[in-house]
């Protein structure tokens, strides 16, 4: 007889066959643990000048270019405008980049899950307001609020915690949380007809057990879709702020801060912005690829 | 229908009241005044107090805000606070640069989203279709701003075929029209090719098959005019994102646009233009999420609205 398997092995199973959201998830684990051990990965610090202003190739591009560019063996992906060292720099980026993705991504699905599910199981004013709210949130273009957010708070006090950190994670969290809401809540109110929740309110299940134990796990698969696609936005909102120059402060090194400091000598010294927009690049396809996997994954019949 | 599209013309005064609330306490909430954010040249103090009293900021923000209100249904935007002009003047210059390139942008799209869309569902699941998913893939999933550092480095930089900065010419136009067009053409692409799958597997098309219509007639008659409804319904939002999104590759590529022009203002810190700005983006992404209901409502009879 056939080995029984849950919903969620059956899902998992369709996952690791995906090809490109295992290849996805690699590059992705590779650059959490490059972003949480930093300080010991890094060959220098991201911020310590080393070339005195003096601008160095990458010695790995030196097969490409041949002598026609001074190469330094110690830096290995060269050193920026100022003669920091890039390779460090991308490893310290990709720790902001990882926390940018994450946590306000947990934010949003805090909030967002728990406002949704009261919304759609209650009903009444928590539902109204939710909706009247997100009415007023949705004809924000979201990346222009966003800007908006930062370029005014970015001068308060909350606007100077971490460099600006704590003030995306709120602006991205507070953008972005309707949408979750409007999905659980949607999740919900078609759940909550079904007859397995209608056996357990009837059997005296109370409304909190209901919702933890019932609606929330069925509702579970878009809601962790919508996350795998949320983290690379909300990275990708850090690297546009930070590289328009209303993001993370200087010296941080982020990926965007590289690519707005680097683009003034772009013409005569392309690394320091091409290094960055290669790991923008390559997180961001990453994300899909798993994003797309899982989609699949959890429900075969989702379409786009 | 025309009482639907009277209320929903009705609750967009509503939307944009709260865009107009919101985004004025904000600017207010910034603390300092306008005027003293140059630390090594501080403005004498009774300047301050003169220009601000000048742009009416020296009275308190619920009365500042109802002025603000009160000008607005003039279409009086107030002025700018660092340069000599008024933010309906601003808005008036750059507006045309930001809505040309967004529109060129949007033809592109069009033109090889839809013949590309079509021609991946009619050959699902070959070379063809694997090869355009791909790219759709890409475009929609690596930002636009490091495809334009790319595409700066190789054509302007190396290659020195285009200008890297400027406007005016077509030269100047051609990589921040592409690469602006990119997101929305591979979104199309897929948009396309799903709807167009879809459409291909209904009865009415097994139908005119089974009459013995050209195979030409079965696609282009029926199948393409229905799949056509769902990308339609798409043109809307595609137009105002591509008009209000554009802010990244104008300030890549200096494009004169009001998208830069608002980059600038929430550096400077200029808010008369930022508000101003913004509700101009608010306003037309409303239109265009209203555009797509009404259109749904024409062009397919089978959506009835309330």
């Amino acid at each position: 007889m056939r080995e029984q398997r849950s919903l969620w092995q059956d899902a998992l199973h369709r996952l690791v066959r995906n090809r490109a959201a295992m290849a996805g998830v690699a590059v992705i684990v590779l650059a959490a643990i490059l972003a949480i051990f930093a300080p010991l990965v890094a060959p220098y610090d991201p911020t310590d000048v080393f070339t005195n202003g003096g601008r160095q190739a990458p010695t790995l591009a030196d097969p490409f270019f041949g002598d026609q560019r001074y190469s330094d063996p110690r830096y290995l992906l060269g050193t920026d405008q100022i003669g920091r060292d890039i390779l460090s720099r991308l490893i310290w980026g990709a720790r902001v980049s990882m926390l940018v993705g994450f946590v306000p991504v947990a934010l949003i699905f805090l909030v967002g899950a728990g406002v949704g599910m009261l919304a759609g199981y209650h009903g009444g004013w928590v539902d109204q307001l939710l909706m009247r709210v997100t009415d007023v949130i949705y004809a924000f273009p979201d990346l222009l609020f966003l800007l908006i957010i930062m370029a005014t708070l970015r001068s308060t006090p909350l606007g100077d915690l971490m460099g600006g950190l704590i003030l995306i994670f709120a602006g991205i969290a507070i953008v972005n949380w309707v949408g979750m809401a409007r999905l659980v809540r949607g999740q919900v109110l078609s759940l909550k007809e079904k007859e397995f929740i209608e056996a357990a309110r009837a059997t005296g299940v109370p409304a909190r057990r209901i919702m933890v134990r019932h609606l929330f796990p069925n509702a579970l698969a878009p809601v962790i879709v919508s996350i795998a696609f949320g983290i690379p936005s909300a990275m990708l909102g850090e690297a546009t702020l930070s590289f328009i120059g209303i993001g993370i402060r200087p010296p941080t090194a982020t990926w965007g801060v590289m690519i707005n400091e680097g683009y003034q000598v772009f013409s005569s010294s392309p690394w320091p912005v091409l290094l960055p927009a290669i790991c923008i690049g390559i997180v961001m396809l990453s994300f899909t690829f798993l994003g797309d996997g899982l989609r699949d994954a959890l429900d075969p019949r989702m379409k786009l | 229908m025309l009482t639907y599209v009277a209320r929903r013309l009705l609750l967009l005064i509503p939307t944009l009241f709260f865009v107009a609330l919101i985004t004025f306490g904000l600017a207010h909430a910034a603390p300092g005044s306008p005027f003293d954010k140059n630390p090594d040249r501080p403005l004498p103090q009774a300047t301050i107090e003169r220009l601000e009293r000048l742009y009416g900021v020296d009275r308190p923000v619920p009365e500042q805000f109802a002025l603000y209100l009160g000008n607005l249904l003039r279409f009086d935007l107030g002025s700018s606070l660092v340069k000599d002009r008024s933010v309906a003047d601003i808005i008036g210059s750059q507006f045309p640069v930001s809505a040309q390139l967004g529109l060129q942008a949007l033809f592109l799209a069009l033109a090889v989203a839809l013949p590309l869309g079509v021609i991946s569902a009619l050959r699902q699941n070959t070379a063809v279709d694997y090869g355009s998913m791909a790219l759709a893939t890409v475009g929609t999933t690596i930002p636009s701003f490091v495809i334009a550092i790319f595409a700066i480095y190789v054509f302007a930089v190396n290659l020195k075929l285009i200008p890297i900065v400027g406007w005016g010419t077509p030269k100047h136009m051609i990589l921040p029209t592409l690469i602006l067009s990119l997101g929305a053409m591979a979104f199309l692409t897929r948009i396309t090719r799903a709807s167009m799958l879809e459409a291909i597997r209904q009865d009415y098309v097994r139908t005119a098959r089974g009459k013995g219509l050209s195979e030409q007639m079965v696609i282009v008659g029926h199948a393409l005019k229905n799949a056509m409804i769902p990308v339609a319904t798409i043109i809307g939002p595609a137009t105002a994102g591509l008009i209000t999104g554009s802010f990244i590759i104008e300030t890549l590529f200096s494009v004169p646009g009001l998208g830069r022009e608002f980059v600038v203002s929430i550096v400077r810190r200029d808010y008369p233009v930022i508000m101003g700005v913004y509700l101009l983006y608010a306003f037309l992404i409303a239109v265009a999420n209203l555009t797509v209901d009404i259109l749904y409502g024409v062009l397919d009879p089978r959506i009835r609205v309330r």
